[in-house]
């Protein structure tokens, strides 16, 4: 999972030869000989990248809310028309809390912001079997710092393929 | 204070083998025996001591060296358990052992009362303490204590214990331990460890080996045993770990994320939290010895969770937004009866009853910041005790004079300057210090009395 990401932070030109996760799946079904970096080449259908750069892979929430916003609706919309494409990819949702709260009562508030996601995207047709969720509280902020921007950004569900 | 990269906690971890741990605990205790009085003084008695009036003005007491090396060590632990608690004023000075000292010299220096002791080392220590009683020329307490020479901090600790039962008239706190969590590496994903130390933050041991996320420990009341939430396998739950054999057992399957464990006062079940399907957190007791579990609380879609008993096993103090924001309430142990306990300005959470059963310790947030107090169990005499960017997660001294808390400071961009610390306050709110930590910590966990 981390390669993924690390991919999508180098820019899709490099991915092929910087990860060699995604190098190892392009071999797949090729010739046996190397496969040459495409320079055009997107990111591996059906794979995380591929799902942040189709339909994104995080929802934000309001200060001590689950409230699924207008801008959220958008990208779970994506994020269940993605998966409809794929439908052999699972996916992991990650609630997320800023530090602005008590660790144990986090913990439950990061898995209703993940509940919340999830329910979504069921009731988007996406089958209940294919995501599990899980909340880190305040533990794994998504990004540093304390100001009201990185809290705000701390707040979220994060959609990640299994 | 800067962060270990996870190299450096590796190498350290290495050096908290648990090896060392194991040596350290099957030590063989430390044995204590009476010495022979060497004054009786007369049947006057001094003014009686008090916490309360200990606070308004420090018990004036000399600890001298009990010898070189070795004994300098022992007495500047005991000078520091004893100052660290506020109600002693450590004078410097000699006093002879073995002897009947100068009581009016003694006064003359302004002491209350004086510590006299011998080290002698050969193969074992052994270490005779007296305490005196200047005011009215007595001696009040005179113990031998023999252990392996490893041992002498404990002896330390086991002798301020002493001091400050015989002139509190309470049990002391100091051979006692903290479970915490280590954190190494960078905040957005940092390395922890559940680890364990003295509570002068001497003596730290790493338990576990930093693979997956791991909080929230809690000591047993009544056995070497910690609960911990334990992300293993990326599938959060609740498990117990034995310190002597470093054994661990998951509590449980829950469908969700079970979280914030306390052992019941007896030590036999635990009370936890368990997140549901439809976005809430429902309140469990589970049996240790059958895993047999029962459901406390269900409110559809509400979370309680931060439960935590009063030391009779009567009541529950939980935290739940069941009234639209996160506050404090107590009900009964059956899970009868909830009543809202908080009503200052903002939220409330992580509840923690006094051992003495007297209050409620809790964490309050109010316009981002966050503040350390305690409440009557009926959620009146509210008082703070410390504020700051984030202190949370109190536990009580075994005494309920002290708690111990994690102290986190603001992170400017990048996470630079975040600091994670161990604080230890008493419960009039004073005497705040910082536990010497080797790496970040948080989540203390104050173990009862060694035995």
């Amino acid at each position: 999972m981390k390669s993924f990401k690390t991919c999508a932070a180098l820019g899709i030109a490099l991915a092929l030869t910087a990860c060699s996760g995604d190098h190892d799946k392009h071999d797949v079904g090729g010739t046996g000989q190397d496969v040459a970096p495409q320079v055009n080449a997107g990111p591996v259908p059906g794979s995380e990248a591929d799902l942040v750069a189709s339909a994104g892979d995080r929802v934000y929430f309001a200060l001590n809310q689950n409230q699924i916003s207008g801008e959220a609706r958008v990208t779970l919309d994506k994020q269940a028309a993605w998966l409809a494409r794929y439908p052999q990819v699972n996916v992991l949702i990650a609630g997320n809390c800023d530090d602005r709260g008590t660790e144990e009562y986090n913990i439950a508030l990061g898995q209703r912001r993940a509940n919340a996601a999830r329910e979504y995207l069921e009731s988007k047709g996406v089958n209940a079997q294919r995501i599990s969720t899980i909340s880190y509280g305040k533990d794994r902020p998504a990004v540093d710092g304390d100001s009201q921007d990185a809290w705000a950004q701390n707040r979220n569900a994060i959609t990640s393929v299994r | 204070m800067s962060f270990f990269s996870n190299k450096e906690a590796e190498a350290l971890k290495a050096h908290f083998s648990r090896r060392s741990l194991l040596g350290g605990l099957a030590a063989g205790g430390v044995i204590a025996s009476p010495l022979r009085a060497l004054a009786q003084g007369n049947s006057a008695s001094s003014p009686e001591i008090t916490v309360a009036n200990a606070h308004q003005a420090p018990i004036p007491i000399i600890v001298p060296d009990f010898g070189p090396g070795v004994g300098q060590r022992i007495a500047s632990v005991i000078a520091a358990d004893l100052g660290n608690t506020g109600l002693f004023q450590i004078l410097p000075g000699e006093v002879p052992p073995n002897v009947q000292p100068d009581f009016r010299a003694l006064k003359a220096r302004g002491a209350r009362a004086a510590v006299a002791g011998t080290v002698v080392e050969s193969g074992q220590l052994r270490v005779e303490m007296r305490l005196w009683d200047v005011l009215v020329g007595q001696q009040i307490q005179g113990t031998a204590y023999t252990a392996p020479v490893a041992d002498w901090r404990r002896i330390a600790h086991i002798i301020a214990d002493v001091i400050y039962q015989r002139l509190m008239g309470e049990e002391g706190y100091f051979d006692t331990r903290i479970a915490y969590v280590a954190r190494t590496g960078p905040r957005r994903r940092q390395t922890t460890r559940l680890a364990i130390m003295d509570q002068d933050g001497m003596n730290p041991h790493m338990l576990t080996d930093g693979r997956w996320l791991t909080l929230e420990p809690r000591f047993s009341p009544v056995s070497e045993e910690i609960a911990f939430l334990s992300y293993a396998q990326d599938r959060p739950r609740v498990y117990t770990y034995d310190i002597n054999s470093g054994r661990q057992r998951m509590l449980g399957a829950f469908e969700g994320i079970s979280f914030a464990p306390r052992f019941a006062p007896h030590g036999k079940a635990i009370i936890l939290s368990a997140t549901t399907s439809d976005g809430g957190a429902d309140l469990y007791q589970v049996d240790l010895a059958s895993q047999q579990r029962r459901r406390l609380t269900s409110s559809p879609g509400v979370i309680d969770t931060s439960p935590c008993y009063s030391p009779d096993g009567q009541q529950i103090v939980f935290n739940s937004d069941r009234g639209g924001s996160p506050q404090l309430y107590v009900m009964s142990a059956s899970g009868d009866g909830a009543r809202r306990i908080s009503y200052g300005a903002g939220r409330y959470g992580s509840p923690v009853w006094s051992p003495r059963g007297d209050v409620i310790a809790f964490t309050r947030i109010h316009q981002g910041r966050f503040s350390l107090g305690v409440m009557n169990p009926d959620g009146t005499g509210e008082r703070i005790l410390t504020e700051g960017f984030t202190v949370e997660s109190p536990s009580f001294a075994p005494n309920g004079r002290a708690l111990t808390f994690c102290r986190q400071s603001e992170a400017g961009a990048g996470g630079a300057g975040f600091t994670s610390t161990i604080g230890v306050i008493d419960v009039a709110g004073f005497n705040e210090h910082i536990l010497p930590t080797a790496t970040g910590a948080s989540d203390p966990a104050w173990s009862p009395k060694r035995r």
